[in-house]
């Protein structure tokens, strides 16, 4: 028999409702591999292997009667910023020490509804703030990549670092992940997975932790195009708990993946051939829009002239959605409290024991962006170039593109503790430079590996798509996927 | 953005100093629950006394992923208070986070409205007075605007030996923050607004306007200035809680001020809070020590954005307000100005009013609510609400005299009596022989036994026939008031031989 752990979505769910192997069996398998990976990827911050054996025998017995949903059965990871009722949920942050929420995230709760199976929570930054998996209250996540013939641990990017090492690693079939600007498509990139950030509204952030309100989107990370549709049909849905959820139908988007891109019109931004744009990044590029060519797509140079404020302005009006939706973070009710002297001494000493470096960093910087006298010259600039981002975007679309083709991160993968990145905080931003305007425009955006790098390390080329339009992406992002070959790492660990 | 100053230096209002005349500014910021089934962005209940931390949702206790829903309720509410106040509706307004720490605010924020409020420029007519003439004068007042915020929860300092506990029930309940501009002159006239803030908001039905509860409070802007000068600086009097103290407070703070300032002191622009025991005002923090609250639109709600047919749903259903009620009971009933604000003053006596009016004389019914129940129930120190007899108790005195069963003396009594002790007035009409004398040969033995026991009294009718009235009121209080005065009235008349 085949490893069970590495089918896709498409084949577990296939195999499960074909009785080929029960929900258990995979289920086992996964969590075999994960006890036997964990210390050495710590992909994991928290294994559920009671509650995921009994989901999967629950779903057993539906199986066997050909009953169950669309995910029946189907053994998922999930990243540790979705509350689920009554398991660890901190964010990966020791201010949420020992927090247990009495609810589920509507993510999730559709998942479950769908009948799939949890096998634990995923590694990520703390509070989903950073690019490489790093600032996680549970130390880094190692991607599972490395570079031909070198032992040096990469960063599997981040925040959703533990989605995607997952994903990749073979430690679950698929994840769910967040992306606030770039959080799902930086980390699928440097493991040579598939990551869609869906339109703003698409997913509910009910019971997701939040980091910054209007740009925070949750999607899946998973082995393929199909995998990456399959999930983001039981994932969105409209939620009256979430005044931004989108009131708009949930397509078939599994059906729209083998569509192509015959008579599509794909746009290259010329404003992302940045200055010091590495060769092997601009020949991914090249190779796309050839793939793009050969499918039967035309291909356009367009120009979305507000790009170079995107990232700039991203690092305005998150932190300062941060500081705020951080707040609560106080000690009071839930979490690390610190004794005090008195309740501004408990309030310091709690926040600061309890928040990593970088939370505190973004924190800073949203509580002096919106201070008296800094808000006109700060914030409300940044909403602007927003709109003008925005703007951008959507001349393109009525211009007839369909779709827009960039590169998904200025580079591979780096290694942990990388020293640049450290040293200088804006280093390890320049990370999210093609990913951040997507954030800021609401738009959707897949990230499909597209080869490997002269050290064997695997690049990803991003789609964006006009709103509520994630179908162009999945059928464009199937046709780089299918030009390109799926990715796998060599184990070593 | 420049204030204006909508009123003329009125010496009535002046409060001397040593230095001559000083000129009182104030302005109110009042916080008023709205009356809603549920919090204004979450389900749990509004309810007042449940016990600490029943009435709180997941929402309310800033549990991590929570996300405010706006509670359409508290909004048609704020709409029907802004067509209360004569305002402008904003049919796009926009939620802010106001940031701040306080163990009672669980998210670290409140929801409010900055920027863009949900209801603009309004105005409400108060009534001042009455003076030693028994005038009223009616005075405008501008509203700035009204916004709708959250709550805040309670901290309780008095239940541990070194912790504070938090009651979270209150913690999101809607409230509307009204703001008026500085019209206001003097303790009375603020005094006089926020009551009839308070009567508009209990005739519409969005806040009960309960300041014992806490259901309506009072922030108060004062400062002092030569008549006519610029306006002062201010400081802002927070959250006082009733009537009869925010004019107190209004008083004391314009005199400490007025001290200072006499002294070549500068008023220090602070917030300061109310002693009741003490009767003055007293520094909570200094403006270097304000918040920056660093307000941003929430990005967990969209504007809030409605159409002109809601608005105009909900001011077709808006119930009859004070000041045209007034004006109605005035071309209606034919009631003076004054008869007819003491009716609309409040809701319930409005309510009382109208109910015994029906299919009866209106000044009538006014004359007996107002000298009558109004002032029994003063005696007794009770409201309205607490009244021991009904419209239709009320009603039956008034048709008995109508009836000519008794005479409006009688009334009187049968009126304290049924204030007493209750029971139906029929009844006990019936039950003590209180039913008037019609029987003319009854009456007429007793005008006889007057008219021949003062014969200089006779003489002197006869010159002056207004002397009639003596001997009418003689025969009644020989008949213990149960003679029909009309028919007494008359003998007399006819005994005496004048017309």
């Amino acid at each position: 028999m085949t490893d069970l752990t590495e089918l896709t979505l498409a084949e577990a769910r296939d195999g499960l409702a074909g009785k080929e192997f029960t929900s258990s069996e995979i289920t086992n398998a996964y969590l075999g591999a994960i006890d036997a990976a964990n210390s050495a990827l710590n992909a994991y911050v928290a294994i559920g292997h009671d509650k995921a054996r009994t989901m999967a025998k629950a779903s057993d017995e539906k199986l066997a009667k050909g009953q169950g949903g669309p995910l029946e059965g189907v053994p998922l990871g999930i990243k540790d910023l979705f509350a689920t009722e009554g398991d660890h949920t901190q964010a990966c942050s020791r201010i949420l020490d020992d927090f247990h929420p009495p609810y589920e995230s509507t993510v999730t709760a559709n998942l479950w509804a769908d009948g799939a199976v949890m096998l634990g929570k995923l590694n990520m930054d703390e509070f989903a703030m950073g690019s490489s998996n790093e600032t996680s209250g549970y130390g880094p996540v190692k991607n599972p990549w490395r570079a031909e013939g070198a032992t040096t641990d990469l960063v599997p990017g981040g925040s959703s670092g533990g989605s995607a090492t997952a994903v990749a690693a073979g430690l679950c079939v698929a994840a769910t992940a967040t992306d606030t600007g770039g959080s799902i498509r930086q980390p699928a990139a440097f493991t040579g997975t598939v990551g869609i950030k869906p339109t703003y509204g698409r997913c509910s952030r009910w019971g997701v932790v939040a980091f910054a309100s209007s740009l925070d989107q949750a999607g899946p990370v998973t082995r393929t195009v199909q995998d990456a549709a399959i999930m983001l049909k039981s994932m969105a849905s409209l939620d009256l708990k979430d005044s931004t959820s989108a009131d708009v139908p949930v397509p078939d988007f599994e059906a729209a993946v083998e569509r192509g891109v015959k008579g599509l019109t794909i746009g290259i931004p010329k404003e992302y051939r940045m200055d010091g744009m590495s060769d092997e990044i601009e020949s991914l590029w090249q190779d796309g829009i050839a793939m793009m060519k050969d499918a039967g797509a035309e291909i356009r140079d367009i120009s979305l002239p507000h790009t170079k404020y995107a990232l700039p302005a991203y690092y305005i009006v998150a932190p300062a959605e941060a500081s705020s939706n951080l707040a609560r973070y106080d000690g009071v009710r839930y979490g690390l409290r610190e004794t005090g002297k008195d309740i501004t001494d408990m309030y310091e000493k709690s926040r600061a024991a309890g928040f990593g470096d970088e939370v505190k960093r973004r924190i800073m910087i949203g509580t002096y962006v919106l201070s008296a006298g800094y808000y006109d010259a700060y914030y409300l600039r940044a909403q602007k170039v927003r709109t003008l981002i925005k703007r951008d975007f959507e001349t393109a679309f009525d211009e007839g593109v369909d779709a827009i083709l960039t590169p998904a991160t200025p580079s591979a993968a780096f290694p942990i503790g990388d020293n640049e990145r450290h040293v200088d905080p804006v280093a390890m931003y320049l990370n999210d430079i093609f990913t951040v305007t997507v954030n800021m425009a609401g738009l959707p955006g897949i990230a499909v590996p597209a080869g490997l790098n002269a050290q064997k390390l695997p690049l990803g080329l991003q789609l964006i798509g006009k709103p509520f339009d994630e179908e162009t992406l999945f059928a464009a992002g199937r046709v780089i996927e299918k030009a390109a070959g799926r990715f796998t790492p060599e184990r070593w660990w | 953005m420049a204030i204006v100053d909508s009123r003329t230096p009125d010496p009535k209002r002046f409060l001397s100093g040593a230095t001559g005349d000083w000129e009182i500014v104030v302005g109110m910021e009042v916080h008023a629950q709205v009356t809603s089934e549920s919090k204004l962005f979450s389900g749990a209940s509004t309810s007042f006394g449940s016990a600490p931390n029943d009435n709180v949702s997941l929402v309310d206790a800033a549990m991590p992923g929570m996300l405010p829903v706006i509670n359409q309720q508290c909004v048609r509410q704020a709409v029907r208070t802004g067509l209360g106040l004569k305002a402008q509706i904003n049919k796009r307004s926009v939620f802010d986070r106001k940031n701040y720490f306080y163990p009672d605010l669980p998210q670290g924020y409140q929801i409010s409205q900055f920027a863009h409020p949900i209801v603009g420029e309004g105005v409400v007519m108060v009534s001042v007075g009455p003076d030693r003439q028994g005038n009223f004068e009616e005075v405008e007042i501008g509203i700035e605007r009204l916004h709708l915020e959250q709550d805040a929860g309670k901290s309780m300092h008095d239940q541990h030996p070194t912790m504070s506990y938090v009651d979270l029930n209150r913690s999101g309940v809607g409230l509307m923050e009204i703001v008026s501009k500085p019209d206001l002159r003097s303790a009375d006239e603020a005094k006089a607004y926020l009551t009839k803030l308070r009567t508009i908001l209990r005739y519409l039905g969005t806040c009960d306007g309960n300041m014992d509860e806490g259901s309506m409070r009072a922030d108060v802007n004062v400062s002092v200035r030569k008549p006519g000068g610029d306006f002062g600086t201010r400081c802002e009097i927070k959250n006082v809680n009733s009537i009869r103290f925010v004019g107190q407070a209004i008083e004391s703070e314009a005199r400490r001020q007025i001290a200072i300032l006499e002294d070549g002191g500068q008023i220090d622009q602070e917030t300061r809070l109310f002693d009741p025991a003490k009767g003055e005002t007293r520094s909570m923090r200094s403006k270097e020590e304000a918040h920056d609250y660093r307000y941003f639109p929430d990005p967990d709600l969209l504007p809030l954005e409605f159409d002109d047919a809601f608005v105009e749903e909900l001011a077709t259903a808006l119930p009859e307000l004070p000041d045209d009620k007034k004006a109605r009971l005035m071309s209606e009933a034919g009631l003076s100005a004054y008869d007819a604000s003491i009716l609309v003053s409040e809701k319930a006596i409005a309510d009382y009013y109208e109910a015994l009016a029906k299919g009866r004389d209106g000044k009538q019914a006014a004359n007996w609510v107002i000298n009558d129940l109004l002032g029994a129930l003063n005696k007794a120190g009770q409201s309205i609400e607490e009244t021991p007899v009904s419209p239709d108790q009320l009603g039956q005195v008034i048709n008995l005299i109508k009836e000519g069963t008794i005479s409006g003396k009688i009334a009187k009594e049968l009126f304290e009596i049924v204030f007493a002790e209750g029971g139906e007035p029929r009844a006990i009409v019936e039950e003590r022989g209180m039913k008037q004398v019609t029987d003319t040969g009854a009456i007429e033995a007793e005008v006889d036994k007057v008219i021949a026991a003062n014969p200089d009294k006779v003489e002197q009718a006869r010159e002056k026939p207004s002397l009639a009235g003596w001997f009418v009121g003689q025969v009644m209080k020989a008949t213990g008031g149960k003679a029909n005065p009309q028919a007494v009235n008359q003998l007399v008349r006819e005994k005496l031989g004048i017309d």
